[in-house]
């Protein structure tokens, strides 16, 4: 039997070896890293796939479908990269390369490399469940521990939409309400409870998802939504906004800043048994006012507190609305962008129409009409925080 | 947001080959509803039309056509989140 040199010895003459330089000159090639999950920590060339060794013949595939395509594969120092390149030739890649003195050498030549970023074992338990989802994986984490969103209302759309934020590790979390928990919020409002009766909603709501999940941040804004305010507001940086407003003059403050200022809404409403939600993504589809160019006369807008809602709807409105939120903050699937997916609890049925941007649309039409905002206090209707 | 207008009901069955024929149906079957959709020949505002998933303004308005087997969907805009 030979022995691990002579072994090695054998395989390299069996496989093919490459310089950087070669190698970079390769087009379309897939690079993999065959090394360890701490050494790949601590530094990989620039575009590199990893795929430890162990697991090289169970996932190449996934990386490089077509076996013609040039895999160059790499290791500290291209000894378990040339065993890594028999195994590839031995299910049928035609083109695959054991790059010359593996990273050790490509690093002290001096050439380009990249840091990972890389959850602590802490998070990777506690998104565990995400990270083994291919679509969202450890990057698709990473984005959502990046990002920041702003729920409008910490109310019936807010509760869900804020706890599962929070559950799936949005980093940022802002929320703007002005009211207070009262009792008769607690039959849908998930976020508070008979222990916060009497906070504001938003103290009430940051208790709860920090104790769900300290990796949130959460930013509050105790005051209600209005022209004099949303700037300073939306100039703390926000990547989405999850809209969970109770009023139609919030509604159209919101819309009108996310078209000027380019921030994706996740619009969700509720009336009794009914819910729409659909995504306003400026530029990629319509706003707002392509839907509804004006808010209703009052007594055409009934709101909850006149007419009631069933307890669950914001529970399903709002956990739609997290959803489309997480895709947009991930950079997954099918936004609901043009899309308006109508809900109706009673018979259990979803319904979707179209919505398409207007040319005549008075914010993101063609020749805007609206270019500042507009308070419509005439309208107060009976929302008095935001949600 | 309607079914109060529709006496409780979430679908009706009307006839009429256009829009416009459909809501004039709807109108003298269910006046409170009819009135909140159309009025004096036109849409109100306020309440969007779609037909098998189209908005009938993006199409021929009153006179986009209605098939035997269409859905007419009638949607007040609604601002709730509470």
């Amino acid at each position: 039997m030979p022995s691990y040199r002579e072994l090695l010895e054998q395989t390299k003459t069996e496989i093919d070896e490459i310089d950087a330089g070669a190698a970079r000159a390769l087009e379309g090639a897939v690079w993999i890293d065959v090394r360890e999950a701490d050494e790949w920590q601590e530094g990989h060339l620039p575009g590199a796939v990893h795929i430890p060794r162990g697991f090289l013949e169970s996932r190449v595939e996934a990386v490089a479908p077509d076996k013609s395509t040039p895999v160059v594969l790499y290791c500290a120092s291209a000894a378990r990269s040339a065993f890594a390149a028999k195994s590839l030739e031995d299910l049928g890649y035609g083109n695959v390369y054991s790059l010359a003195g593996g990273f050790t050498d490509w690093k002290r030549n001096g050439l380009e490399i990249t840091m990972p970023r890389t959850l602590s074992p802490e998070r990777r338990t506690r998104y565990s469940r995400h990270i083994l989802i291919p679509e969202i994986g450890e990057e698709g984490q990473l984005k959502l521990l990046d990002a920041r969103v702003l729920l409008i209302g910490a109310g019936g759309l807010g509760s869900p939409a804020s706890l599962y934020l929070a559950a799936a590790g949005v980093g940022t979390l802002g929320i703007v309400d002005a009211d207070i928990v009262d009792e008769t919020n607690l039959q849908r409002q998930i976020a508070h409870s008979l222990d916060t009766l009497g906070m504001p909603k938003v103290d009430s709501a940051k208790g709860a998802i920090e104790r769900l999940n300290p990796d949130v941040n959460v930013v509050t804004y105790r005051e209600r939504l209005t022209s004099e305010n949303i700037d300073r507001i939306l100039d703390d940086g926000w990547d989405i906004i999850v809209d969970g407003a109770d009023n139609f003059p919030t509604r159209y403050l919101v819309n009108d800043a996310s078209v000027w200022r380019g921030i994706p809404v996740v619009h969700g409403s509720i009336y009794r048994f009914e819910g729409q939600v659909t995504v306003f993504k400026p530029q990629d589809g319509p706003c707002y006012r392509c839907l509804f160019p004006e808010p209703p006369p009052p007594e055409l807008a009934p709101s909850c507190s006149e007419g009631g809602v069933l307890g669950v709807l914001p529970g399903i409105v709002g956990s739609l609305q997290t959803n489309e939120a997480i895709k947009l903050a991930a950079e997954i699937g099918e936004p609901l962008v043009g899309r308006l997916l109508l809900f109706d609890a009673l018979a259990t049925e979803f319904n979707e129409v179209k919505i398409e941007r207007r040319a005549d649309c008075p914010v993101c039409g063609d020749h805007p009409t609206i270019t500042e905002y507009i308070d419509y206090v005439e309208f107060c209707a009976a929302g008095r925080g935001n949600s | 947001m309607l079914r109060a207008e529709a006496g409780g009901a979430r679908e009706v069955e009307v006839t009429g080959a256009n829009v416009r024929e459909v809501l004039e149906d709807l109108a003298t079957r269910m006046p409170a509803l009819g009135s909140r959709v159309y009025g004096d020949g036109e849409l109100q505002s306020f309440v969007n039309v779609y037909v098998d998933g189209e908005d009938v303004r993006t199409r021929n308005g009153l006179e986009t056509p209605v098939r035997d087997s269409s859905t007419v969907i009638l949607l007040p805009a609604m601002a709730g989140g509470c």
